[in-house]
């Protein structure tokens, strides 16, 4: 018998001032699904899978995160949800885009990997497939809150900023004055705007499987139609025998450096050790200054994480009784 | 070292028995589409122009399931997806969804050059097509009646055909002169590499037939069907799934990177260990011009040429 692990994060980039009330709202959030996790680990004996899909489904739920109810909005104003599950074991998944209606997109990714002969569903062949299953739905209405709304108004402001973000990056890579200008800049956005993206958890059994989980509403005034790294395997989402990660920050960033499975790839490739894994992934992998974190579970029961934003929701447990919830480095 | 280039048109059981008409048909098409990106790639155009150039052809190619001669979906319309890579600056663009845009491949790397966005599908990659104003046609202009007669096979076998595994007609008992022999169930492709070592690649697919309206294959994410960095470009066709579980372009990449091994020794391992047997194949391109193309399907659609002067085509 192994030992079990699980970590659970809620967006990485956070606003240095965000009030202090709204940081233990989000702290007591992450010790509440760390625990739900962990007491299903140590005493229902749920597998990793569905460890992982319960934790994500409260995270969802929840307002606190961007996901589920609480998403960010895209630049007209809808939610665009999107979500992707992976069992280690036999690396089945399942992944979901562009849902307005279904109030837990993590329970209709994990339908598509056991329910359809496909594994990823967008847009409204994603919708159609939710409604054929009878998942529960929602008006689109319901996702939406009014600090979502006020948040749109002030991206929408900041809008240059975002359209400027990208497109110059030749000559302004190499050139430090930008960041020490722009300390707390993320896609684009000063940080006060800006959202963190993601929820996710990853888990290992007392059996040693492990299993990933990430659910996000995307990027605040994304233009409709745009995916993110959250649904991709390998990418936002990854897991095999050896581990399960679940990544959250730049979108784009998390892409091009295929992050998720990179953490396996160098377990799997050059030795490495979890948090040596999580540690080469984050340093190595991130080009052009792009800013995201991640949460890693070894199938032996270690518990890793890393981030080059100035904090990450965050909060893990594992087996032999260490439990920590954080926020800042 | 110097230029290399290689294509492909899709991996899957290709019966061996090909007729020849049908053979030459495709030979042809793929000699004329390897010529495309030659001639550029000798006058020194950048492979990133010189992928989605040879794309461009081979998705206007109706024997190819990508662009015209894309598959269909339950409901009988077309959902293409593709995605383009630049192996230097990893900048990459995909699409899925789209059901209007002529060239999949070139609104993949408009996205990839103008919005700050990678990814984008279905309607909203419509809307962003228009605003560029790429050619656009009519949904049913890239319906061909092969491809009808391809989702009436499937819908009576009653199953999402992944592949060219099985020939349809053989389960269902009806001969269709059409459709028999070349399920055309891939996807297309086509790395390059020039002579300083820049590196691209480009995937488009109209996916499988008889997918459910929605479904997002392997050819669109970065790291499973389409993958560049400065070792390698590489493009992946088969079954999707299979595709995107195994990580299987990044892992080409991951190998020479992490194991210091040879692009032969990386693209070989992931084919014997990345998926099961009778799932992928792909094609991929070093920066020292390297050319890989295995698969561990019946056959691929295939065609390389270096700046060497060795050239080949071939389909098992």
């Amino acid at each position: 018998m192994g030992r079990w692990a699980i970590a659970v994060h809620g967006g990485a980039g956070i606003d240095p001032k965000l009030p202090l009330e709204r940081q233990e709202k989000a702290k007591h959030l992450l010790a509440r699904c760390v625990n739900l996790g962990a007491s299903a680990l140590r005493t229902n004996n749920l597998s990793a899978l569905d460890v992982v899909e319960l934790v994500v489904r409260e995270l969802e739920t929840d307002p606190v995160f961007n996901s589920g109810q609480g998403s960010v909005l895209t630049e007209k104003g809808t939610v665009e949800m999107e979500a992707s599950i992976m069992d280690g074991l036999k690396r089945r998944f399942g992944a979901v885009s562009g849902l307005s209606t279904v109030k837990n997109p993590i329970s209709l990714a994990r339908l598509v990997m056991e329910k359809s002969p496909h594994s990823y569903l967008a847009f409204s062949g994603a919708e159609e497939f939710a409604r054929q299953q009878g998942v529960e739905m929602m008006e689109n209405e319901y996702f939406i809150t009014q600090d979502n709304v006020g948040m749109l108004k002030q991206a929408k402001e900041a809008n240059a900023i975002l359209f400027d973000y990208r497109i110059p990056t030749t000559g302004l890579e190499n050139c430090c004055a930008v960041e020490a200008d722009n300390p707390t800049m993320m896609n684009g956005l000063p940080m006060s705007v800006y959202a963190p993206e993601t929820v996710g958890c990853v888990v290992v059994d007392k059996e040693g499987r492990c299993a990933a989980a990430t659910s996000t509403g995307g990027l605040i005034n994304k233009m409709v139609g745009r995916i993110g790294d959250s649904p991709i395997i390998g990418s936002g989402t990854y897991a095999c025998k050896l581990c399960a990660i679940s990544c959250t920050g730049e979108g784009e960033a998390i892409l091009r450096g295929t992050l998720a499975r990179d953490v396996a790839a160098v377990m799997e490739y050059k030795d490495l050790r979890l948090q040596e894994a999580v540690n080469f992934v984050i340093k190595e992998r991130l080009d052009d200054g792009g800013k995201a974190g991640l949460i890693a579970v070894s199938n032996n029961g270690e518990v890793a994480y890393g981030f080059n934003t100035n904090g990450m929701f965050r909060g893990s447990a594992t087996e032999d009784g260490f439990t920590e919830i954080g926020i800042w480095e | 070292m110097g230029w290399a280039i290689a294509l492909h048109g899709g991996a899957g059981d290709i019966p061996l028995d090909l007729p020849a008409d049908k053979r030459q048909a495709r030979e042809n098409a793929l000699k004329h589409c390897l010529d495309i990106g030659v001639s550029p790639l000798k006058l020194g155009r950048s492979p990133l122009d010189v992928v989605e150039l040879v794309v461009r052809e081979l998705e206007n190619h109706p024997l190819f399931n990508a662009g015209l001669g894309s598959v269909l979906t339950a409901d009988g319309s077309v959902e293409m997806e593709a995605c383009i890579m630049d192996g230097n600056t990893k900048k990459c663009g995909a699409v899925s969804g789209l059901k209007t845009v002529v060239n999949a491949i070139s609104l993949a790397r408009l996205l990839m050059e103008k919005t700050p966005h990678i990814y984008l599908a279905f309607e909203g990659a419509e809307a962003f097509a228009r605003e560029q104003g790429v050619e656009t046609q009519e949904p049913s202009h890239f319906i061909t009646p092969a491809n009808v007669e391809r989702l009436k096979q499937a819908k009576e076998a009653n199953r999402v055909q992944l592949d060219y595994t099985q020939s349809i007609e053989k389960e269902v008992k009806v001969e269709t002169h059409e459709v028999s022999g070349d399920s055309q169930l891939g996807t297309v492709g086509c790395v390059a590499v020039d002579g300083d070592g820049n590196l691209a690649t480009a995937t488009s697919t109209g996916g499988v037939v008889n997918k459910m309206a929605g479904r997002i294959g392997d050819t669109p994410i970065v790291g499973a069907g389409t993958y560049a960095n400065t070792y390698c470009a590489v493009s992946a066709t088969g079954i999707g799934e299979a595709i995107i579980r195994g990580t299987i372009a990044r892992d080409v990449a991951a190998l020479m990177e992490y194991k210091g091994v040879s692009l032969k020794e990386a693209a070989d391992y992931v084919v014997k260990n990345g998926a099961p047997e009778g799932t992928f194949g792909l094609i991929a391109v070093s920066a020292t011009g390297e050319i890989a193309m295995p698969f561990n399907t019946t056959g691929m659609f295939r065609a390389c040429a270096s700046q060497d002067g060795s050239s080949e085509i071939a389909i098992h």
